[in-house]
């Protein structure tokens, strides 16, 4: 399962970081939507993996999952939806601005 | 505390004083001097004991835990700067209000003084040095305020960056020598640090220490060979200049010199140092002071030779040659902040500066004349003026330290030819200017200044006679208490007598006073031969040369990284990280002692998860390949998404997985909302190179995660995750641990973390705001996007949903403290509710019934997060200390309450706000950006449309 996880968290990476070179904003902010993918997946899989042992007290099973990555991966989750935000807003405000979506402003380089 | 209060009143006088001079200048002058006085006061109150030879030191706890006070000291050095720094400034203000003409704002000139004044008096009044250095750019950093006052004007511009550039340089090396000096005796407190002279001097670090510390101490006091921003900075109106180059700002220096002397002084390499860069400073000082024909000209670097005598005599070292350095710094600040003034006097009533046009000007200003006449005296060093007492010291020291040395005779030789020229250009600054013919072409008539004008010059000029005829009486106890403070021992014999009887000493006056006559007079020839040698050796060319050089290099290497291009920047950064990565992965042994996979058990494989990983590998490596589509790569990023919230699902984490489920719907719908201004597919640009090379950057990235990932998670490890989970109910009155740890053990972060929040949302609303986007109504082959916008059935019931949707956010938001849920997911699910009605019921509908202001609420939010964390400090409790209980409520039976639960509520206010606010600003653009007929509907739809 770990191999699994550790795989997944690489394509996601692969992806987020091809997407993230490309020269026109919309690839570009679903590159980074990608690494959001990974980065919360890799910051949680540090608490390392459990199954059926969700940190709530008091349900009778037999343990608990690590709840620190997990409190850390859910803000992460909203502040990253915030920057995607802001981010798209940037292109749509770049767009209006200079009349290309290029990420350096430069249409037909 | 009194200490503190008597460096803090400048700071604050300075905002209120500017404001002042709003209703009248006058009212702005006795404000500013009223402050000065009021330190004046407070400094008085306490100044008792220290007159009876006590150091007196005052600490407030600033940060006790690491040990960081707010460390005040007041002795005989201390207080004697003290008194000339506010003493001198409170004439400089009388002055400035009839210096500056009408157009000049007065608030804001005084309001730098006085900065500059607090600063000032936080450097001489520090116990600390680290403290001593924040007071000291402070310094640097007012003068620069002072010096490009007239900021419309390009030579004051040039002389205060010049001014900041030097001596904010000199500060960071100060920093250095003090982080050694605390290194060394372990303390930064100047009471340990004096009394540790010897171990200073005899630790390996002892000679980079010294040589910080005096680069700290030459820039600030224009010590050769940083001397050149000095007369830059005579670009300053007069007063700063009268200010800054007497009593204070090129003082910091000698301060310097003179505070460490105890823990510093007596070795081979400070005599040589300190002595040898004073004693060319000296000298080259008044060779060009007589070269120059701007009054103030002549006056700087006059200023940079006294200053150069000041730290010779430090060099010299001996106790003696000490309580003569002492007594010329207050000498000097007296003779020459009464010249700075008179010389702005001749400027103010004549128009200009320049020797060769002012002459004769006794004739129309007697009064100023003689005043100038005798502070010019002091600063020649004649007999009866108070210049003449410590330069006759600094000449008895130079003859006794020249016996002890080889080739000895030239250091008095090389005094007495400063002597020469100080006379000379003395003479110079006298005959020139009130005598030696008419003038020559004046812009104004000259006459008397103002009555006020000339008080603060009658008074600096008084006490130069008064030092001079009566030294005993007047300067003796506070040199004595000064002097004292700076040996940190028994003061030596001294005798501050007028004669001296007929020794060495004297004769090098006298030969200083004739051959400075006879130089003058044969000024014409040596004028001429100066003229033609001039500018063969500039520091100042050196400096832009320097300067140049550095922002050549910087402009070169920007250059060279960056061609703008954010593909470019993206690159290396990634194959910087890639770089820093690998080397470290292979730079620590891997492989050898440390195995990529670990000793930890794994979890077994089904056939689901299985499943699962496939399609979410299959689903990005697709959106990879169709990125092209926007819109297709968008809906299949959804997916991802998706899957991640189950994987949260399977790992045991309930609050991610609602979490990323509800903040996938917002992103998308944000994304969609986002792709209709953008055009719809992206060109293919890059060529197959391109591709390449970011396929393996992208490979290796991945490979690098997968790795990275797979290490840590084959090994077992030890997590402090045990404190959350044992005091999670005890402590914090929640069962679901991670709601817990947000909202109490870390409330402080996520408190930021919503306030980041808040501020996207805001920063979003800024951006947009009036943007004008267009849009299309139709989709690339002609048709409309939709016909039926909203649809009768989903409007009917996302309006039936909507009920039953805040009902469950409501539940969630409460159970979150104990079951999984909370503020964040109870936000995003109302958030999305209240979407789907923009969404099914169109923005005028739902904008008629749904306030479309989101600040009220992302405001309100924090407000009560903030306030729910202030609340605590009413019960002696740290910021957010949560507390809770448990009642018993009719019907609902037992309920319990925290006070985290306000806590949450203020995060479900941000974050419904925020959302909102971004997704509603962009949805209203929608409407905006094309009218309802912008698209042609074609014949065979005519029916359906007109339903």
């Amino acid at each position: 399962m770990e191999a699994l996880i550790a795989l997944l968290i690489g394509v996601l990476t692969t992806c987020g970081v091809y997407l993230l070179l490309r020269g026109r904003t919309f690839p570009v902010v679903l590159g980074l939507t990608f690494l959001s993918y990974a980065v919360n997946l890799f910051l949680f899989a540090m608490g390392r993996l459990a199954i059926g042992q969700p940190p709530v007290i008091g349900t009778g099973l037999p343990g608990y999952t690590d709840p620190l990555p997990q409190a850390l991966v859910l803000t992460a989750i909203v502040i990253g939806f915030a920057m995607t935000a802001f981010v798209i807003m940037l292109a749509l405000k770049a767009r209006a601005e200079l009349g290309n979506d290029h990420v350096d402003g430069k249409d037909g380089e | 505390m009194t200490l503190f209060l008597a460096v803090l009143t400048p700071f604050l006088g300075a905002p209120l004083v500017a404001w002042l001079s709003r209703y009248s200048r006058t009212a702005a002058a006795w404000g500013a001097g009223l402050v000065a006085l009021g330190s004046v006061l407070l400094l008085v109150s306490i100044v008792a004991p220290v007159l009876a030879g006590e150091t007196l030191v005052q600490r407030i706890g600033w940060l006790p835990q690491v040990g960081l006070d707010l460390a005040f000291r007041l002795d005989g050095l201390g207080l004697l700067f003290a008194g000339l720094i506010l003493g001198i400034g409170l004439l400089v203000i009388l002055y400035a209000r009839y210096y500056l003409s009408e157009r000049d704002s007065l608030g804001r000139l005084y309001a730098y003084l006085l900065l500059f004044m607090g600063s000032m008096l936080g450097v001489v009044l520090s116990e600390n040095l680290i403290q001593l250095l924040i007071f000291w750019e402070l310094t640097s950093l007012s003068s620069f305020l002072l010096i490009g006052y007239w900021k419309e004007r390009e030579e004051a511009r040039h002389g205060a960056r010049m001014a900041l550039a030097i001596t904010g340089a000199g500060g960071l090396a100060l920093l250095g020598g003090i982080l050694l000096l605390g290194e060394i005796t372990g303390s930064y407190e100047l009471t340990v640090i004096l009394a540790s002279g010897e171990l200073i001097r005899a630790h390996p670090l002892y000679l980079p220490t010294l040589i910080l510390v005096l680069l700290g101490a030459f820039t600030k006091s224009a010590q050769f060979p940083f001397h050149f921003w000095l007369p830059h900075a005579m670009a300053a109106p007069t007063p700063v200049s009268a200010y800054l180059h007497s009593a204070t700002m090129v003082k910091a220096g000698v301060f310097l010199l003179a505070r460490l002397f105890p823990a510093l002084s007596g070795t081979w390499e400070w005599s040589h140092l300190v002595g040898g860069v004073g004693l060319i400073t000296l000298l080259m000082g008044a060779f060009i002071a007589l070269f120059k024909h701007d009054l103030k000209g002549l006056l700087a670097y006059s200023t940079i030779s006294h200053l150069g005598l000041i730290t010779c005599l430090f060099g010299i070292g001996t106790p003696l040659a000490a309580v003569a350095g002492v007594f010329h710094i207050i000498n000097h600040a007296i003779f020459k902040a009464s010249l700075f003034m008179a010389a702005g006097i001749i400027d103010h009533e004549t128009g200009t500066r320049d020797m060769r046009r002012i002459n004769g000007l006794w004739k129309f200003m007697p009064h100023t004349a003689t005043l100038a006449m005798v502070a010019a005296a002091a600063m020649a060093g004649v007999p009866l003026f108070n210049g003449f007492l410590s330069k006759e010291m600094f000449f008895a020291e130079a003859v006794s330290m020249g016996t002890m040395m080889k080739f000895g005779w030239l250091l008095p030789f090389a005094v007495t030819i400063a002597g020469i020229f100080a006379v000379a250009y003395s003479l110079r600054f006298v005959h020139d200017v009130f005598f030696n013919g008419d003038p020559i072409d004046l812009p104004r008539t000259p006459h008397e200044p103002p009555r006020w004008m000339k008080v603060p010059v009658e008074v600096l000029v008084a006490l130069c006679l008064l030092v001079g005829i009566l030294p005993a009486l007047t300067v003796e106890p506070i040199l004595a208490l000064a002097a004292g403070a700076v040996l940190q021992a028994p003061l030596p014999d001294h005798d501050l007598a007028i004669w001296h009887g007929f020794n060495p000493a004297l004769w090098m006056s006298v030969i200083a006073l004739i051959g400075g006559g006879l130089m003058y007079a044969a000024r014409k020839p040596m004028f001429a031969l100066h003229a033609r040698h001039e500018n063969r050796l500039d520091a100042r060319r050196v400096y832009n040369a320097l300067l140049e050089g550095l922002l050549g290099f910087a402009r070169g290497l920007t250059r060279r990284l960056d061609n703008s291009s954010l593909q470019r920047m993206l690159a290396l950064f990634v194959s910087f990280a890639l770089l820093l990565g690998f080397s470290g992965w292979f730079g620590g042994g891997f492989g050898n002692n440390s195995p990529l996979t670990g000793p930890r058990a794994l979890l077994p494989v089904d056939a689901v998860s299985l499943f699962a990983a496939l399609a979410m590998a299959g689903v990005s490596l697709a959106v990879l390949k169709l990125h092209r589509q926007r819109f297709v790569a968008l809906v299949m990023i959804g997916a991802v998404g998706l899957l991640v919230a189950l994987i949260f699902v399977k790992f045991s984490a309930p609050d991610l997985a609602l979490t990323q489920l509800s903040v996938e719907v917002v992103t998308v719908i944000l994304l969609l909302l986002a792709l209709y201004f953008l055009p719809q597919h992206t060109p293919a640009e890059s060529n197959t190179g391109r591709r390449a090379r970011d396929a393996v950057l992208a490979l290796l990235a991945g490979v690098g995660i997968s790795a990275l990932a797979w290490a840590v998670l084959t090994r077992p490890y030890t997590s402090i995750a045990d404190y959350f989970l044992e005091n999670s109910v005890s402590g914090g009155g929640g069962h679901n641990v991670v709601n817990v740890i947000l909202v109490d053990f870390r409330g402080f972060d996520t408190l930021g973390e919503i306030t980041v929040l808040a501020l996207a949302g805001l920063a979003i609303f800024a951006m947009l705001d009036k943007l004008r986007l267009e849009g299309r109504g139709c989709d690339d082959v002609g048709r409309a996007w939709n016909w039926d916008t909203h649809p009768a059935i989903m409007a009917s019931l996302t309006r039936l949903l909507l009920p039953l949707a805040l009902l469950v956010s409501t539940f969630i938001l409460l159970r979150g403290h104990n079951l999984p849920g909370g503020g964040f997911i109870a936000g995003l699910i109302t958030a999305v509710a209240l979407i789907m009605q923009y969404l099914a019921n169109g923005v005028a509908w739902t904008h008629e019934r749904l306030p479309s202001n989101m600040h009220p609420l992302i405001g309100a939010g924090l407000a009560i997060a903030t306030l729910t964390g202030l609340a605590s400090f009413a019960f002696d409790h740290p910021f957010l200390s949560s507390t809770f209980s448990h009642v018993h409520w009719p019907i609902v039976g037992e309920f319990e309450l925290a006070s985290a639960m306000a806590f949450d509520l203020g995060v479900y206010l941000v974050v419904v706000g925020a959302t909102l606010q971004i997704l509603i600003h962009l949805g209203l653009m929608h409407d905006a950006s094309h009218g309802p007929d912008a698209c042609p509907i074609p014949s065979g739809q005519r029916h359906k449309a007109g339903r």
